[in-house]
């Protein structure tokens, strides 16, 4: 019994605008993620690796094409759902280069305000995010206001929150452009341990030199085509 | 869930107190000026109602004595008691003056009424009423006399001896009451060069100051500086009569103009205080406009300034009501603020304001509900601008 790819992308496209100035950003992704994994998505600037993410996580309207995660079909040719928001809440974490953290809440609350969202008690909601605080070992920060984390803690932050929900799937943007080698390296061993964890699907898009040659597994995107190649998988 | 308004006020807890405080003084500005009105109508009803009258006779064909100049002799009031239904009567007669009061002018309305009958003062909160035929007067506690002051009018001084709270003519001006054949002279009585000119006019004329008879120079002259007019009649209705059937009656047989209690009311606020009225309506509605565009902006520039969270929010799938319910809710929160400051400033300075300021509870309450609705109203332009925020602008390029 072969397990479900937590991600499966079929020979997806996307268009943006129409007529002379369309821009075919992406012309037939393929790619296939199994639980746990963590792949790096690399490529030149332009190339798409954005456009993917977004498509991804339900964020815009690819034009044609298939996703299935974990077996659900979720978009083929059209979405499969009606309520995006319900899906991105769930099934999803997303990491960006900058956090993103909403300033008026504490690091806590920023964590807590997905299984809220959900539908999960405040206390219940509370206690998860401390969880993943201390896993992400920002657990003595648990109640500083956001401007007052260093970047790297706003970083952990910013992760504990898109595992709060505990989505089987993170796409994260460049999540470690803001910060130096160490703290890059220190982000990309935690994903992994993560995805091990938590058998989460993660996909890292970088142009970080000295993240990339951690992944076991590469998907360069040149013009809009995804190219698969194996990662050196170096141990942090 | 999380109250995220609540949070994100605390986040900017005193630029949000202080618009809100901002707002507050205009809605104090506005409950203030909605109690001037107020102030100017109650006025006018407690003018009406002290005298005791039910009806107010009055010069034919005139909306006296207040709102147009009315003249009557003064001793048609005989004729009145005549009538069926006519219980009591008492002479008026008002002229509005300037007095001295510790080297300062101050202007009153002087009214002048027979004691122990209609139209003198309701109440008095100190002293005692008038008892001698002349020269002794009441003056409201706004003129600022008191009990053993006194007060010149015209070439007589007049004692103080009771004071009376709340009297004041429809323009505002406080009462001062004194006897009527007192206010009679006062009102037609000429100064001393005029009284010399028609003394000697009249001396100069053959007709009247005829050689051997001296007295009917004398009897002229006393017709022409006595004054036996008056302003109106109150009559108070015997009971089981009607008012209104009265004062018809009165208007049939008498050739005079009679007016209810409730006619008079209406002229006082309708002819009087309409003008006023619009202004201050028109003054009202620029301070919700004003206010609306403050709450506007202010929720507006706040919401500009979360465009990046809100986005976020969005990816991480909050529902769009949950954050219209933020602004909305911080929206109402300027409001609510706004209101309880601003009631609590109108009542602070209501006192010091020179006319009677009434506020009123259930104007109050109207303003906490157009001020939360202004509140709302201003939050949907924030509102559609976050609704329109897209996700996407939260990852990026
Ligand atoms: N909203 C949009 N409308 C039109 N064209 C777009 C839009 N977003 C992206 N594009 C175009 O699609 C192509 C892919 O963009 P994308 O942002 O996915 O690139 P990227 O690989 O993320 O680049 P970078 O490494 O610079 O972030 C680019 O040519 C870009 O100009
Ligand atoms: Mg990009």
């Amino acid at each position: 019994m072969t397990t479900e790819p937590a991600i499966l992308i079929e020979n997806l496209t996307k268009r943006y605008g129409s007529g002379p100035t369309a821009v075919d950003a992406l012309k037939g992704v393929n790619m296939s993620i199994a639980p746990g994994e963590v792949v790096g998505l690399i490529g030149p600037s332009g190339s798409g690796k954005s456009t993917l993410l977004k498509c991804l996580g339900a964020v815009i309207e690819p034009t044609a094409g298939r996703i299935t995660l974990a077996g659900e079909v979720i978009y083929n040719n059209a979405w499969k759902r009606t309520d995006l928001r319900v899906l991105r809440r769930d099934r999803i974490g997303f990491v960006f280069q900058a956090p993103y953290l909403i300033p008026f809440l504490d690091a806590t609350d920023n964590v807590a305000l997905l299984p809220m969202l959900a539908g999960v008690a405040n206390p219940a909601a509370r206690a998860t995010a401390l969880d993943m605080l201390t896993a992400l070992d920002v657990q003595h920060r648990a109640h500083a206001r956001i401007p007052e984390l260093s970047g790297g803690e706003q970083q952990r932050v910013a992760i504990a929150r898109a595992l709060a929900n505990r989505p089987p799937i993170i796409l994260a943007d460049e999540p470690t452009a803001p910060l130096d080698s160490a703290r890059a390296l220190a982000v990309v061993k935690i994903l992994n341990r993560l995805a091990q964890e938590f058998q989460t699907a993660i996909i890292v898009v970088t142009h970080d030199e000295k993240i990339i040659p951690t992944f076991k597994r590469i998907y360069n995107i040149r013009d809009g085509k995804t190219y698969e190649e194996p990662g050196e998988g170096r141990p942090i | 869930m999380i109250n995220l308004a609540r949070r994100d006020v605390a986040s900017h807890l005193g630029r949000y107190l202080l618009t809100g405080f901002g707002l507050g003084l205009l809605i104090g500005v506005t409950l203030t000026m909605a109690g001037v009105y107020r102030g100017m109508i109650d006025d006018a009803k407690v003018l009406l109602r002290s005298g005791g009258a039910d009806i107010w006779v009055v010069q034919q064909n005139t909306l006296g004595p207040f709102a147009e100049p009315s003249s009557l002799q003064d001793d048609v009031y005989r004729s009145l008691e005549g009538l069926p239904g006519v219980a009591e009567t008492g002479n008026v007669a008002y002229l509005t003056m300037q007095v001295n009061h510790g080297g300062k002018d101050i202007r009153v309305m002087v009214a002048g009424y027979t004691q122990g009958r209609l139209g003198g003062p309701s109440f008095l909160v100190a002293g005692r009423p008038i008892a001698q035929s002349h020269y002794e007067a009441v003056a409201d506690t706004k003129t600022g006399f008191a009990v053993g002051d006194r007060i010149r009018i015209r070439r007589n001084d007049y004692t103080v001896v009771g004071l009376t709270r709340r009297m004041v003519s429809s323009g505002g001006d406080p009462m001062v009451f004194i006897p009527l054949k007192d206010a009679q002279e006062a009102q037609f009585l000429k100064d001393n060069e005029s009284i010399v000119n028609d003394r000697n006019r009249l001396a100069d004329n053959p007709a009247i100051n005829r050689p051997g008879q001296p007295d009917v120079l004398k009897a002229v002259e006393a017709i022409q500086t006595a004054s036996h007019r008056i302003n109106a009649v109150l009559v108070r209705v015997a009971q089981g009569h009607d008012p209104r059937q009265v004062a018809d009656n009165i208007k049939r047989w008498k050739h005079l103009t009679a007016y209810t209690s409730t006619d008079m009311e209406d002229i006082l606020v309708a002819k009087l205080i309409a003008t006023a009225a619009k202004q201050i309506g028109l003054f009202l509605g620029i301070l919700a406009i004003v206010s609306a565009a403050i709450v506007a902006f202010i929720i507006y520039t706040m919401t500009l300034g979360k465009i990046k969270e809100i986005a976020v929010l969005k990816l991480i799938g909050t529902y769009d009501r949950t954050i219209a319910a933020m602004i909305m809710q911080e929206a109402l929160g300027l409001g609510v603020i706004g209101f309880f400051v601003g009631k609590f400033a109108a009542t602070l300075w209501a006192p010091v304001f020179p006319k009677y300021v009434l506020l009123e509870t259930t104007d109050a309450m109207r303003a906490f509900v157009i001020t939360l609705l202004i509140c709302a109203l201003a939050s949907v332009l924030a509102i559609r601008v976050a609704l329109r925020i897209d996700p996407a602008e939260a990852i990026g390029g």
